[in-house]
C-alpha cells in the first residue's frame, strides 16, 4: 500500500512538475522535453490505474508520436531572436483564469462530490484492464466497433489535412 | 492504503489547469500545442481513473474512452502542427499573438 | 305688354342706342394689326413706330355704322312718335304719357322707376335724337381714316343712349343714372385720341370737374329722398303738399336762412354748374375741344350740356321755394342761378372774343350761352329757358359741324399742298404762294402746322361754299339776327321776360337783363370775327389754298347734316313767336305762342305770360345788340379781311386785357395752384409716406419677423431635431466602432473569454444547482 501511495506521489509529482515546467521555461525545447517528463508521469498513473494497455500507449503515441513531432516542429520553427518573452499580455489573466478554474473544479466539485460526499471513493474490485479487453471492446459488434472505424476515418482525414496544409506550395 | 479517487481527479485538474495557463498564456504556438496536450492528457487521466473507480458493470468504456482520446489527440496535434508549419512558411514568426488577420 | 301703347313703347326709345353699343363693343369692333408707319393708323403717335397697332377691318367698319345708325334712327322714330302722340292729349301737362313698375322694394314701401313724357320731355324728345342722328351721319364722314372707327360709334351709341334716359326718366334716380353714363362717355370720347397728352389730359379734366359737381348733386337727390321719401318728378313737382314741406321745413346746414327746397336746390345747381361748365366750373369745356368734332357737337350742343339746363328746369319748382320771382320774390337758389348765369354769359364771351382756335370760340359761346338759360331760370323764365335750350341745340350743333368740316377741309388742304409742292417749283398760278409756302416750311420744321387755328384759314367761302353757308346760318342764328334765325326769338324772350322784371324795378331781372345785353352783343362780335377771319379775304396759308372736303362720299355725308340743321336752325324759332308780334304772330301764334302754350302747362302753377307791349324795349334791344355786334364785326374782320401774318387788330385795341382774355383770366393756373398741386402733393404723401412707408414698411417688418422667427425655428430643428436624429445612428456607429475592437483576431483572447465565460456559467450552475453552497466554499 504505501508503495503505491509513494508510486502514486512520484508520478503524480513527475506530471505536475512536468507540466508547470512546460508552462515556465523559456526555452522551447526546454518545454518540449517537460512535456515529455509530465507524459511519462501520466503513464504511471495509467499504471496505478489498472490500464497498462493505455500506459503503453501512452508512451509509445503520445511520447514516440506526438512528442516527437512537438519537438520536430519547435526545431522546424526557430527564428532568429533567441530571447524572447514566453508569456503574452494576458498572461497574468491567464493565470488567474487557470487558478480560479482550478480552485473551482477543486473545491467545487471534486471535493464535495468525491471528498466527503456519498459517492465512494475506493475501487471495488481488482480489475485490470488487459490489451485482450480492450481489443474485444474495440471490435465486437455489441462494443464499440463503430466509433473505432469512425477514429480511423479521422486519422486519415487528419492525415491527408496535415499533409496537404503543410506541404510547400 | 488504497488512494481515493479524489487524489487523482486533484492531479487531473492541476494538469489541466496548467494546460488552461499554457494555452492562454504562452506567445509561441508550439507552446500552445504543447498545452492543449497537457489538457488531453488531464482528461484522459480523468477518464481512466473514473473506469477505474466505477461501481457499474467491468466494461472497458472508460479505456476505451480514453483511448479514442489518444487517436484525436495525434490527430489534432498533426494537424495543428502542420498549420503552424504552414504559417511559418509564410510569415516566418510563431507568435500567436501576431496571427491577427482576422481582426476588425 | 302692348308695345303700341304710347305709354309702353316710351321704354324703347333709349333701348335702340343702347344696344347699338352693346352690339358694336362686343361683336363688331374686329381689328387687325399693322406696323404703325402705315398710313392707315393715320399717324396718330410717332413714339409707336415699328410697333405693330389695331386698326379696324372695314367689315367692322361698315357693321358699326349700320348698327349705330340703325339704333338713334329708331330711337328718333320712337321719340318722334312719342312726341306727337304726347301732343295729342288733351290737356297735356296735366295729362303725361309714362309708365312704372316696382324696382326696389325698400323700408317705407317700393322705389319705382319709370319713364314719363310732360311737355319739357317731350321738346327735348323733340330736338335730341334729331341732333344726334345729324351727328352719327356727320361722324361717318369725318371719322371715315380713323383707325378705332367702330369704337366711335359704341361709344357715341352709349352717349345718346345715356341722354335719352335721362330725357325719358320719370325721377331723379334714373336721371342721375344717365347723368353719369354721359360724364363716363364724355371721358371716353374727349380722350379718343388718346395718344395726345392734350387729349386724354383734357379727358381727365373733363371728368373730375364734373365728378365733384356730381357729388354735390348727389348729396342735393339724397336729401331731398331722405326728405320726401320719393324721387319722382310728378309726386315732387305734382304734388303741392311735398312742395309745402320741402319748402317749410328749415334744411339740415344753414337752417336759419334756408329752407330744405332752397337747400336742394343749390345742390342741384351746382351739378348744373358742373355739367354745363359755368363758372368757376367751366374749365374742362374748351379743353374738351380736343375730342373730335362729332362728340363736341355732341356734349356741347344736343346733350351733355343740355342736359344739365334739363336738370334745373326740371326741378324748377323746387329751386322757387314756394316763392314768385314775377313779383319779385327770389330763393336763394334763383338768385344763385341769376348770378351765376349771369356772369358766366359775359365772362365767357368776354374770353371768346380773344381766341383763334375755331372750335374754342364755338366752346366759350356756349359757356355763355348756357349762362343765358341758367339766369334766364334764375329770373323765373321758365318757358324762355326751354325754348334757348332747344334752338341753341340746332345752331350750336350745326356750328359745331361745320367747324369740323373746316378743319377737316384744311387738314386735307395741307396733306394736298404737300404733294403740289414736291411736283411743281416753276408753275406760274403757284407762285404767288411760294413764299407763303416758304413760311410754312419754314414754319413746318419750328412747329406743328395747327388746322384749327383760325390765322391759318381765310378765303375758305370760295373753297367751300356748302359749309360757308352752313356757318352762316349758325353764326347767325348764334348772334340773333333778327326775325329770321331761331336763335333771335329765344334770346329776344329771355330779354323780354327780364325787361319785364326790370320795369318793377326787379334787381335780379335788372341784372340779368344788363349782362345777358352786353353778352349778347359780345356774341354778335365774336361770331361775326370768327366768320371773317375764317372765310372771307384771302387764304392765309397753303392749306387754306387747297382746303377741299375730300372724297365724294365724305362730302355728302358731312354736307347733309348740316343742310338739315340750318333748316331747323333758322325754322326752329317760329313756333315761338308771341302772339301779338306783328305779322308773324299772326302767322304762327294764333291761338297763342305754341311753344309758350305747350310747355308752360308742364309746371303745375304756370308762369305768367309778359304781353308783348310791355316788352317792346327789350325786342329793339335785341334788334340792337344783334345788329350792332354783326355790324362792328364786320366793320373790322369783313370789310378789310385779315392778310397773311397781319396781327388781329384787336390786340392793339385792347392792349394789355388782350393777354388776359387770351389765357382766359389765367383760371387754369390758378385752379393749379389752388387744387391741383396740393392734391399732387396730398397724393404724393399718401403714396409714399403712407402706403409705402407705414403700411408696406409695416408689412415688411411682420414680413421680416416671421422670416426671422423661421429662422430660429431652422436651428432649432436642425440643433434638436437632427441633433437628436442623427445623434442615434451615430451612438450606434461609436458603440460600434468601440466595440469591434473585441475582435482582434487572435485566438488566445478568444479562448481566455470563452474560459471566462465558462467559469461564469460554471459557477452559476453550481450555485442554481446547489453543488456549490456558502458551508462548502468555506470549509
Amino acid at each position: 500500500m504505501v508503495v503505491q501511495y509513494l508510486a502514486f506521489v512520484i508520478f503524480s509529482a513527475f506530471a505536475i512538475i512536468g507540466a508547470a515546467m512546460v508552462v515556465w521555461s523559456r526555452n522551447l525545447v526546454h518545454s518540449a522535453l517537460f512535456l515529455v517528463m509530465s507524459l511519462f508521469g501520466v503513464a504511471g498513473l495509467f499504471i496505478l490505474l489498472s490500464a497498462p494497455f493505455l500506459a503503453a500507449i501512452q508512451v509509445l503515441v503520445y511520447i514516440g508520436a506526438i512528442a516527437i513531432l512537438i519537438i520536430f516542429a519547435v526545431m522546424l520553427t526557430r527564428s532568429m531572436t533567441a530571447i524572447r518573452e514566453p508569456f503574452n499580455a494576458q498572461s497574468w489573466l491567464g493565470a488567474v483564469i487557470g487558478a480560479v478554474l482550478f480552485v473551482a473544479l477543486v473545491a467545487g466539485m471534486i471535493l464535495p462530490v468525491w471528498g466527503w460526499g456519498s459517492l465512494p471513493t475506493l475501487p471495488q474490485s481488482d480489475v485490470v484492464g488487459t490489451t485482450r479487453d480492450i481489443g474485444i471492446a474495440l471490435v465486437s459488434a455489441d462494443g464499440y466497433v463503430l466509433p473505432f472505424e469512425v477514429a480511423s476515418l479521422l486519422l486519415t482525414a487528419a492525415m491527408v489535412g496535415a499533409i496537404v496544409i503543410a506541404r510547400e506550395d | 492504503m488504497v488512494i481515493p479517487l479524489w487524489m487523482y481527479l486533484i492531479v487531473a485538474a492541476s494538469i489541466f489547469s496548467i494546460g488552461v495557463f499554457a494555452v492562454l498564456a504562452r506567445r509561441n504556438a508550439v507552446a500552445v500545442l504543447m498545452g492543449i496536450e497537457l489538457m488531453l492528457n488531464a482528461v484522459n487521466v480523468n477518464l481512466v481513473a473514473f473506469w477505474r473507480y466505477s461501481t457499474t458493470d467491468s466494461s472497458m468504456g472508460g479505456q476505451v474512452f480514453a483511448a479514442f482520446l489518444f487517436v484525436v489527440a495525434a490527430a489534432e496535434a498533426a494537424v495543428g502542427l502542420a498549420i503552424v508549419i504552414a504559417v511559418y512558411r509564410n510569415r516566418r514568426s510563431v507568435i500567436v499573438e501576431d496571427v491577427d488577420m482576422l481582426r476588425w | 305688354m302692348n308695345f303700341m301703347d304710347p305709354n309702353l313703347f316710351l321704354w324703347l326709345i333709349p333701348m335702340g342706342p343702347l344696344t347699338a353699343f352693346l352690339i358694336i363693343a362686343l361683336a363688331t369692333n374686329r381689328a387687325r394689326l399693322i406696323p404703325a408707319t402705315d398710313p392707315h393708323y393715320g399717324g396718330h403717335h410717332p413714339d409707336y413706330d415699328g410697333m405693330r397697332v389695331p386698326v379696324v377691318r372695314d367689315s367692322s367698319r361698315v357693321l358699326s355704322i349700320t348698327i349705330a345708325l340703325s339704333g338713334i334712327v329708331m330711337a328718333w322714330i320712337l321719340s318722334w312718335r312719342a312726341f306727337f302722340a304726347a301732343r295729342a292729349l288733351p290737356h297735356f301737362g296735366e295729362e303725361v304719357l309714362g309708365s312704372q313698375f316696382n324696382w326696389m322694394s325698400l323700408g317705407r314701401g317700393f322705389f319705382n322707376i319709370g319713364v314719363l313724357v310732360d311737355p319739357l320731355n317731350a321738346t327735348l324728345l323733340f330736338m335730341v335724337p334729331l341732333a344726334a342722328t345729324m351727328i352719327f351721319v356727320y361722324a361717318i364722314g369725318y371719322m371715315a381714316h380713323d383707325p378705332r372707327q367702330s369704337r366711335f360709334f359704341a361709344l357715341l351709341s352709349l352717349f345718346a343712349g345715356a341722354m335719352l334716359t335721362l330725357t325719358v326718366s320719370d325721377n331723379l334716380l334714373f336721371l342721375f343714372v344717365g347723368w353719369e353714363v354721359m360724364g363716363l362717355c364724355s371721358y371716353m370720347l374727349i380722350g379718343f385720341w388718346f395718344e395726345k397728352e392734350s387729349a386724354y389730359k383734357a379727358a381727365i379734366k373733363a371728368f373730375t370737374t364734373t365728378r365733384v359737381a356730381d357729388v354735390i348733386m348727389l348729396l342735393g337727390i339724397v336729401y331731398l329722398y331722405a326728405l320726401t321719401g320719393t324721387l319722382n318728378f310728378r309726386d315732387i313737382l305734382w304734388n303741392q303738399a311735398t312742395l309745402d314741406l320741402l319748402t317749410t321745413t328749415p334744411a339740415i346746414l344753414f337752417g336759419g336762412s334756408l329752407s330744405a327746397a332752397e337747400l336742394i336746390g343749390i345742390f342741384l345747381i351746382v351739378g348744373t354748374i358742373g355739367k354745363s361748365a359755368q363758372f368757376p366750373l367751366h374749365v374742362w369745356l374748351p379743353d374738351a375741344m380736343e375730342g373730335p368734332t362729332p362728340v363736341s357737337a355732341m356734349i356741347h350742343a344736343a346733350a351733355m350740356v343740355s342736359a344739365g339746363v334739363y336738370s334745373i328746369i326740371r326741378v324748377f319748382p323746387i329751386l322757387e321755394a314756394g316763392m314768385n320771382p314775377h313779383v319779385g320774390e327770389f330763393s336763394a337758389s334763383m338768385l344763385l342761378m341769376v348770378i351765376a348765369g349771369g356772369f358766366t354769359a359775359l365772362f365767357a364771351a368776354t374770353i371768346a372774343v380773344a381766341q383763334f382756335d375755331v372750335k374754342r370760340v364755338l366752346a366759350y359761346s356756349t359757356i355763355s350761352q348756357l349762362g343765358f338759360m341758367v339766369a334766364a331760370l334764375g329770373i323765373g323764365a321758365y318757358v324762355a329757358a326751354t325754348f334757348h335750350l332747344i334752338t341753341h341745340a340746332f345752331f350750336k350743333a350745326l356750328l359745331f359741324m361745320s367747324a369740323g368740316s373746316v378743319i377737316h377741309g384744311v387738314e386735307h388742304g395741307e396733306h394736298h399742298a404737300h404733294e403740289h409742292h414736291d411736283d411743281d417749283d416753276d408753275d406760274e398760278e403757284h407762285a404767288h404762294h411760294h413764299d407763303v409756302a416758304h413760311d410754312q416750311d419754314a414754319h413746318h420744321s419750328d412747329h406743328h402746322f395747327d388746322p384749327q387755328d383760325m390765322r391759318n384759314m381765310g378765303g375758305l367761302r370760295e373753297k367751300m361754299p356748302f359749309t360757308f353757308w352752313a356757318f352762316l346760318i349758325g353764326g347767325l342764328s348764334l348772334s340773333g339776327f333778327p326775325i329770321i334765325t331761331a336763335g333771335f326769338w329765344s334770346k329776344d324772350e329771355i330779354l323780354a321776360d327780364a325787361w319785364l322784371g326790370l320795369s318793377h324795378g326787379y334787381a335780379p331781372q335788372t341784372f340779368v337783363f344788363i349782362m345777358l345785353a352786353i353778352s349778347a352783343f359780345l356774341t354778335a362780335f365774336y361770331t361775326t370775327r370768327q366768320i371773317g377771319l375764317t372765310f372771307f379775304g384771302k387764304p392765309r396759308s397753303v392749306a387754306a389754298e387747297h382746303a377741299t372736303l375730300g372724297a365724294p362720299i365724305v362730302n355728302v355725308t358731312m354736307v347733309a347734316p348740316l343742310m338739315l340743321l340750318s333748316f331747323f336752325a333758322i325754322v326752329a324759332g317760329y313756333v315761338g313767336v308771341p302772339k301779338e308780334f306783328p305779322i308773324l304772330g299772326w302767322v304762327f301764334s294764333r291761338q297763342g305762342n305754341p311753344f309758350f302754350e305747350m310747355v308752360n302747362h308742364s309746371l303745375l302753377h304756370p308762369t305768367p305770360h309778359p304781353y308783348f307791349a310791355d316788352v317792346l324795349p327789350a325786342v329793339f334791344t335785341s334788334f340792337a345788340v344783334a345788329l350792332g355786334g354783326i355790324g362792328l364785326g364786320w366793320l373790322i374782320y369783313i370789310r378789310k379781311p385779315l392778310e397773311a401774318g397781319q396781327q388781329d387788330p384787336l390786340i392793339n385795341f385792347l392792349g394789355p386785357v388782350w393777354n388776359l382774355l387770351e389765357h382766359k383770366y389765367y383760371i387754369d393756373e390758378l385752379y393749379v395752384i389752388l387744387f391741383i398741386k396740393p392734391a399732387k402733393a396730398l397724393a404724393h404723401v399718401t403714396s409714399e409716406v403712407i402706403d409705402r412707408g407705414v403700411i408696406d414698411g409695416f408689412l415688411h417688418l411682420v414680413a421680416r419677423t416671421f422670416v426671422f422667427l423661421g429662422d430660429l425655428i431652422k436651428v432649432f430643428n436642425a440643433w434638436l431635431i437632427d441633433g437628436f436624429g442623427d445623434a442615434i445612428p451615430q451612438g450606434v456607429g461609436m458603440f460600434g466602432e468601440w466595440f469591434r475592437r473585441v475582435q482582434t483576431g487572435r485566438t488566445q483572447q478568444y479562448i481566455l473569454l470563452t474560459a471566462l465565460a465558462m467559469i461564469v456559467i460554471g459557477i452559476i450552475f453550481a450555485l442554481s444547482v446547489g453543488m456549490l453552497s456558502a458551508q462548502a466554499v468555506g470549509f
